[in-house]
């Protein structure tokens, strides 16, 4: 029996493992089907970004309330998991609590740190589910949220509570025996949260504790591996995605957009025929329609979204009322480039589905409402730059489609003919010198 | 006053010490204008050696650019950068806080290489160095004052101190709104904006954040960008506040208090 249940153990880890990682190799193929981008200059200062960034959640202190509450949850789960090793090994090896002997009172620290954890966990757990569905915080109500994102978030909560009584449960069940007397359950004294659980399960049956017991623990395991499993089909998939887009985030000014190396080097040929290289042409593309012809780093920054809303809150069109939101358009990259995947790995390549980014996902009003003012940019707490991707939509607008609202036409030829975007003579730029 | 040009200081051999880049709206917008003058008054004043492209300036491209017009863009930064090089221009000081953007950032990598300055910095920098002498208790002393960050100097470019020292060295009594430096509301323009009607929406951005900086209370607006500027007078104007609110660029502000000549 014993044997049973160990190999049962194993394979469910074996299995948990490889599905993981099997979704996780199709995520980062999916990310690779972006554009080049060079971004492993500067190492230190990428490594800075993941200390500050991701580990230490800097950004998250702009209001700091939320970013302490953010943390408990973060280093909560972070740290129970350590618990999970304990757990792992005693269902390889069909032991029960392995640490115990080894640890002596260092043990009993632990567990009763990690209990006021689960604690605390538990209870911001309680108040997030509250912002989302009592309080009715404004980002969480927007539309970009309808459906599937919005479960997704409570489900995240609701989990977390349900792992989080399981592992005080299970402590206090395994207490309750321990009085009793039972064989397997060493004696480890009284812990700080479960210990006060535990007179509540005095009056069961050794059979029926047990039974608890062992309860607990299996769905608090499979618990953990099915929301391991859960991560790549969920916004909360940021918990591990945001360390390697910490580390890759822009090092460069905000202000700074990319630099279209083709479009330089045709006006360069245009300016110095002498310089143009002989032969046919490529032919070339401009900005971006879909997913492909992003960066992978936009790619990356999709996968890495929780949902939050920061950026959209501060954005300045979406507070007045416009189409724009910089989450929508993060959201919508990654619906976009889940369903490539997910075409690639049906058709064994790309099959056209006549289905692009721009128009099918993110329209032409939502792109003209943006005035790249940083704000989204600057709010991310996981560095992702919906701006990026504006932009490049935008590219493909005016450049493959000429697709532009009459002012900024009228704006272009201003350029083109009098140097400034307004239709007035070059030969009036120093008018104002005179009247001084 | 005289304002001089490059080609004037090539033909007598010498070089400025700076170029003042006007941009397109300090040179035929006409509120933007005053802004131009005031910065050149400041910068006679002061006595430094600087020059004006003059006709030979263009548009840098920004509005182009943003806008996904690369094309319209590269063609402007290759002019621009052939004259500025071609003058060997070391040092560029402007107003304009997207022409600021573009020079700094942009123009690098097409190589335009310079040391690029935005006015709030070069001023502060005079005040600090005691070159710019203000009148003590002058006319904006204890005023109350609120200062609307410009996208392209505040969260492009992480320039949120120097148009507020510029402010504090005036003894003004700065108020801020809620939303200020990093998490500054935009005032609309940028994006080229400035150039098409808004998208549908609740309210235009422009009057929600003048709306914004008139609760303050604040009898002037500072701006350091003459879009922003634009964009908060039409603001102040809706709400038929302009006889109470002025909206004036720190330019302008300096100029207001200088020292009367002696």
């Amino acid at each position: 029996m014993q044997y049973i249940q160990q190999i049962g153990f194993l394979l469910l880890v074996a299995y948990s493992i490889w599905l993981f990682s099997k979704n996780m190799m199709q995520i980062k193929r999916n990310i690779l089907l972006g554009r080049d981008e060079d971004l492993s200059d500067q190492s230190s200062l990428r490594w800075r970004n993941v200390i500050l960034l991701a580990l230490g959640q800097k950004k998250m202190f702009r209001n700091p309330t939320v970013a302490i509450m953010h943390l408990i949850i973060y280093a909560g789960f972070i740290i129970i998991n350590i618990e999970v090793l304990e757990i792992v090994l005693d269902g390889i090896l069909g032991k029960h609590r392995i640490f115990l002997e080894p640890l002596g009172g260092f043990y009993t620290f632990l567990i009763n740190f990690f209990e006021i954890l689960a604690l605390a966990v538990t209870a911001v757990c309680v108040v997030f589910l509250a912002r989302r569905n009592v309080l009715k915080l404004k980002r969480f109500m927007s539309k970009d949220l309808n459906g599937w994102p919005r479960s997704d978030a409570n489900y995240i909560l609701i989990t977390e509570i349900i792992l989080m009584s399981l592992f005080i449960t299970m402590n206090a069940t395994d207490r309750a025996l321990q009085i009793l007397g039972s064989e397997h359950y060493h004696n480890t004294g009284d812990f700080l949260i479960s210990g006060y659980i535990a007179p509540f399960f005095s009056h069961l049956s050794t059979t029926k504790l047990i039974l608890i017991e062992r309860s607990c623990w299996w769905m608090h395991i499979i618990g953990i591996f099915a929301f391991l499993n859960y991560l790549p089909y969920s916004k909360h998939l940021h918990i591990l995605l945001a360390f390697p887009n910490a580390y890759y985030s822009r090092l460069t000014p905000a202000g700074e957009m990319h630099n279209m190396e083709n479009v330089q080097n045709e006006v360069k040929y245009m300016m110095q025929p002498e310089l143009a290289p002989t032969g046919d042409a490529q032919p070339m593309k401009f900005g971006a329609k879909d997913v492909m012809d992003l960066s992978w780093k936009n790619l990356l920054d999709a996968y890495s979204c929780t949902e939050c809303g920061r950026c959209s809150s501060a954005c300045p069109a979406n507070q007045t009322g416009k189409l724009l939101s910089p989450r929508k358009i993060m959201m919508d990259t990654r619906d976009r480039l889940e369903e490539v995947g997910n075409n690639i790995k049906k058709n064994g390549s790309f099959v056209d589905d006549g289905k692009m980014l721009l128009n099918d996902f993110i329209s032409v009003e939502e792109l003209r409402a943006c005035t790249t003012c940083n704000a989204c940019v600057q709010e991310c707490p996981v560095s992702i730059s919906p701006l990026d991707i504006i932009l490049e939509l935008r590219r493909s607008l005016i450049m493959e489609d000429s697709n532009a609202p009459q002012e900024w036409n009228g704006m272009f030829s201003n350029i083109e003919n009098n140097f400034a975007p307004w239709k007035l003579s070059p030969d009036d730029r120093d008018q104002w010198t005179k009247e001084l | 006053m005289h304002v001089p040009t490059m080609a004037e200081f090539l033909a007598s051999g010498e070089k400025p010490e700076v170029l003042f880049w006007v941009g397109c709206a300090g040179s035929f917008d006409q509120r933007a204008q005053k802004i131009t003058k005031a910065f050149v008054t400041i910068l006679d004043r002061v006595g430094i050696k600087y020059a004006i492209l003059g006709k030979e300036e263009m548009c840098t491209g920004d509005p182009a650019r943003r806008a996904g017009n690369e094309f319209m863009f590269q063609m402007m930064a290759y002019q621009n950068i052939q004259v500025l090089n071609n003058y060997e221009i070391k040092k560029i000081v402007t107003a304009c806080p997207h022409c600021f953007n573009i020079l700094k950032n942009e123009y690098p990598v097409l190589g335009g290489n310079y040391e690029v300055i935005h006015h709030a910095t070069f001023l502060q920098q005079l005040i600090d160095e005691g070159k710019i002498k203000m009148t003590e208790g002058g006319s904006f002393k204890g005023k109350k004052i609120t200062y609307h960050d410009s996208c392209y100097l505040g969260r492009a470019n992480n320039i949120y101190e120097a148009p507020r020292k510029v402010l504090e060295a005036m003894d003004v009594a700065l108020v801020e709104m809620k939303r200020c430096k990093s998490n500054g509301l935009c005032c609309g323009a940028g994006g080229a904006q400035m150039f098409k009607e808004e998208e549908k929406g609740d309210i235009r951005i422009n009057i929600e954040r003048s709306n914004e900086a008139i609760e303050t209370g604040a009898s002037v607006i500072a701006a350091a960008c003459p879009f922003c500027n634009t964009m908060l007078t039409d603001g102040v104007k809706n709400k038929e506040m302009e006889n109470d609110v002025a909206v004036l660029d720190i330019a302008e502000l300096v100029a207001m208090s200088l020292e009367q000549k002696v």
